[in-house]
């Protein structure tokens, strides 16, 4: 960790403020059914999601538990299609060190079709004035293996 | 039966966009020393001092992982009593609420502070996201936003008109507030002329960055009366959360707030929100979300928030001014919004609140949001009889 990566001298009253970051390190578990959805993605380049039977809902990314009974369903998997609906979507051109493509970035969440929860992922190989709510899209893989998210490159219109 | 709880003294700072000459202490103890000196408690466990503190404050907006760190020391609970709320001022204001009406204190001192000039603040919003699913994507609270708004606009046919009304009336209400950051004479055509930061969401369509803190301190009403002819009554609070992943919700509504004002309007006895309340201030870091959170909070139908604000019902002199203070969009930090939403509540209600006073306010609804999309939605009720 650098504390004092620059000093400044704020104002004519000998008041400083110490510019640094922190850089640690972190490892986040995706977890046994988000390492089984991510996997499947990776291997097969197919979306898995859970099924709650009781509450009739499929959750895409999966989850063990269900979010309206808690119950527990860590074995009712469900492939859903690469294919959805766009639910809403948002040109970005406020980019930041975080964001994973050029800007403008586009995100959308896509309704896949299948499952009951949005996906929140990008979009691409779109013309801005042809994006529409309720455009039909199709997921475009990246040609390396990645056990991630960003195994999906983007969305792109269905042809 | 438990005491009403009263709070007794508010305090803010003047919202600034940088204040690099203070330490996060010393900006908090300026709110800090006003409450203490209005109310003249001291801090002690003879049933009639300060024997609590709650503070409020985000670690990552700090750039630390303790965030009262700097300020406890200022805020008296060197070898006393104290808990940290890492969301909106208003659930940092509801613990103190139940320490005291559960008896086990008797006055509490709440502060909350942020200073957004400390940090890269999306990069720290992008942090808070789940790390697997949603932090990769390079989302912040901006893009994220930006999806919801998108969402509820084309869902209910609200226009940017609609939007950019929100921003005008609460720019110019903080024209009346002393402690607003921004307050601003705009038109409509000013905002949807503002840069696009993301679609549909322009420049004056956000709140700035912004610096400050809130302090105030709440008690039983018995030690309430005897520190002020003029407490302020916590007659309902409640909260609700809602789930993290943005595809799991229908943005396009307010779920979460409805049971939440649901829950706090009962205990505040309310029936008819729209007729009952004098005054709403509302937490609206964007500004389809004043539209959006008026409807969860039932001042109008689903969906029908933005020909709400056409009727003029919200503007100063309305049936039901909405932040008068000029709300979060006149600049008011993260975390600490919500807490400034009560302290302006309270103003209004002691008759305080100087030119942005409504006239004879008895009853008053103050709100917070914390998290993205508003995901975590707290309502307050307040009176002053
Ligand atoms: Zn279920």
């Amino acid at each position: 960790m650098q504390i004092q990566d620059r000093v400044e001298q704020v104002d004519d009253l000998d008041r400083y403020v110490y510019h640094g970051r922190i850089d640690i390190p972190n490892s986040y578990s995706a977890g046994t059914v988000g390492s089984h959805f991510l996997t499947e993605l990776r291997d097969k380049k197919i979306f898995l999601g859970m099924k709650c039977e009781k509450c009739n809902v499929v959750y895409v990314p999966p989850r063990s538990t269900c979010k309206y009974c808690f119950a527990k369903m860590d074995d009712s998997w469900v492939e859903v299609a690469d294919k959805g609906t766009l639910l809403t979507y948002t040109v970005n051109f406020a980019p930041t060190a975080a964001q994973p493509a050029e800007s403008p970035i586009i995100y959308g969440i896509v309704q896949l079709d299948g499952a009951t929860t949005g996906f929140v992922h990008m979009l691409g190989e779109v013309d801005l004035e042809d994006l529409r709510i309720g455009m039909r899209l199709q997921a475009v893989f990246k040609p390396e293996r990645d056990a991630s998210i960003l195994a999906v490159k983007y969305f792109k219109p269905l042809k | 039966m438990a005491e009403r709880v009263g709070i007794v003294a508010v305090a803010q700072t003047k919202y600034s966009p940088d204040r690099a000459d203070a330490h996060e202490g010393e900006l908090a103890y300026e709110a800090i020393k006003q409450v203490l000196d209005e109310t003249g408690l001291k801090y002690g466990h003879d049933g009639e001092s300060i024997d609590s503190a709650v503070t409020c404050s985000q670690d990552f907006w700090d750039g630390r992982t303790i965030a009262n760190l700097n300020v406890n020391p200022y805020v008296g609970a060197h070898l006393s009593h104290e808990v940290k709320v890492a969301e909106d001022g208003v659930n940092a204001v509801y613990v103190a609420m139940a320490e005291v009406m559960g008896g086990h204190h008797k006055a509490s001192i709440v502060v909350a502070h942020a200073k957004e000039s400390m940090t890269s603040f999306r990069l720290a919003e992008n942090a808070g996201l789940d790390a697997i699913w949603l932090r990769q994507l390079g989302l912040d609270n901006w893009s994220a936003a930006a999806l919801q708004a998108k969402r509820y606009m084309h869902k209910y046919g609200i226009t940017p008109e609609q939007c950019a009304q929100v921003v005008v009336k609460n720019r110019k209400n903080a024209k009346n507030n002393p402690f607003a950051q921004e307050p601003m004479d705009l038109t409509v055509e000013d905002v949807l002329g503002s840069p696009i930061v993301s679609t549909p969401l322009r420049q004056l369509d956000f709140k700035p960055h912004s610096d400050g803190a809130v302090a105030m301190i709440l008690c039983g009403e018995t030690l309430a009366k005897k520190i002020t002819p003029k407490p302020i009554w916590i007659l309902g609070a409640s909260n609700c959360y809602e789930t993290h992943y943005l595809g799991d919700r229908d943005l396009a509504e307010a779920d979460a707030l409805i049971k939440a004002a649901a829950k706090a309007y009962k205990m505040a006895g309310i029936s008819d929100p729209g007729k009952e309340l004098d005054l709403a201030e509302i937490s609206e870091p964007v500004s389809y979300q004043e539209l959006l959170w008026m409807e969860g909070l039932g001042f109008c139908g689903r969906g029908e928030g933005g020909r709400f604000i056409e009727t003029g019902t919200t503007q100063m002199g309305g049936k039901i001014p909405v932040n008068p203070s000029g709300g979060t969009l006149a600049g008011n930090p993260d975390g600490v919004a919500g807490m400034a939403r009560v302290a302006e509540a309270v103003l209004q209600l002691r008759n305080e609140a100087g030119a942005r006073q409504v006239p004879g306010a008895k009853v008053a609804l103050a709100h917070g949001v914390t998290g993205v999309c508003g995901q975590l939605q707290a309502v307050m009720i307040l009176g002053n009889s």
